[in-house]
């Protein structure tokens, strides 16, 4: 975990530090029995088809669960996550897997984010927040947004 | 119902109306199931001892995860049942979420959940005519609180 961020710490623009992730298949099927989203549209080649997205796509429930991720690691124990919301956009694609081996070639995502307001309500120290997820050809495919609350330095 | 509409009076009919309550109960192996499956190695999601003694008190659930239903009815599935009855397009995507998170989830939590279709529209997109249907999920736990709200938007075409 990283180390604790407080309210004193951000400005507008202050980058949310990114968090890396790559999709493969596997991961989608782990996701689909964790998740309980069974949807053939994940796993199988024809029914993506039919479905006219070309192949399998990236459950957009799971990169919102990255951006979940990308907040909660941000705002560390001491922060509280209070909103998040974000559109599936773009498709992204998870990456083939020839071996058990973590593919090394292809596309990471990326979850990104920047402090878009910071202000003071109902005794909370609240900071607003652009998130998203980016595919490896930087296109923005999942833009969301994020409200959260920090603890104060002087409260530590 | 205008001509070439999507949304037919069955459909019509259905904003606004809830369905539910389904019941979930947040179990510890699913919570870390789910953190594994985003790839999440927080020990708030994998490690009870940790977590027991944070201000938690137990394994916390990652953001949006609200256990694994008792029943084998995820609330979506049956709302998609509805919508297909009602005449809706057969093709669905998920267009987005919006969570707001009041109250902390975490092991050995009962959630009570309430679904309500809050509104269905239509428009010409890139995938030919489209409906949209917002859903609104309310999550009530254990102790009468509510824990969290979620707001996703169905696209079918």
């Amino acid at each position: 975990m990283a180390k604790q961020v407080y309210y004193e710490d951000v400005r507008v623009d202050s980058e949310i530090t990114p968090l890396a992730k790559i999709a493969t298949s596997r991961m989608l099927v782990q996701w689909a029995g964790a998740s309980g989203d069974f949807n053939p549209l994940h796993y199988e080649d024809d029914f993506a088809k039919a479905m006219g997205v070309g192949a399998p796509i990236v459950h957009g429930a799971l990169k919102r669960a990255w951006l979940g991720q990308l907040m909660t690691d941000w705002i560390g124990e001491k922060g509280k996550l209070k909103k998040l919301s974000c559109q599936y956009r773009g498709m992204d694609y998870p990456r083939k897997m020839k071996t058990m081996e973590k593919p090394h070639d292809g596309e990471t995502c990326w979850c990104k984010g920047k402090v878009t307001k910071k202000y003071d309500e109902g005794g909370e120290h609240l900071v607003e927040c652009e998130i998203w997820v980016e595919n490896g050809n930087g296109e923005k495919t999942t833009p969301g947004s994020a409200l959260v609350a920090l603890p104060i330095r002087s409260a530590k | 119902m205008p001509e070439g509409s999507l949304i037919t009076d069955e459909l019509r009919k259905l904003i606004g109306v809830s369905s539910g309550p389904i019941i979930f109960k947040v179990e510890e192996g699913a919570i870390q199931r789910y953190a594994q499956a985003i790839g999440d190695p927080n020990p708030l999601y994998n490690d009870p001892d940790y977590a027991s003694k944070t201000r938690h008190g137990r394994l916390l659930a990652p953001p949006g995860f609200t256990g694994w239903p008792v029943k084998a009815d995820r609330p979506t599935d049956k709302l998609f049942e509805t919508l297909a009855k009602a005449g809706a397009p057969p093709r669905v995507l998920d267009g987005g979420v919006e969570f707001e998170f009041i109250d902390p989830v975490g092991a050995g939590d009962v959630l009570t959940a309430t679904t309500r279709i809050s509104s269905i529209t239509e428009r010409e997109t890139r995938l030919g005519k489209t409906m949209f249907t917002t859903v609104e999920i309310t999550f009530v736990n254990q102790t009468g609180n509510v824990a969290l709200k979620s707001r996703s938007t169905l696209i079918q075409f």
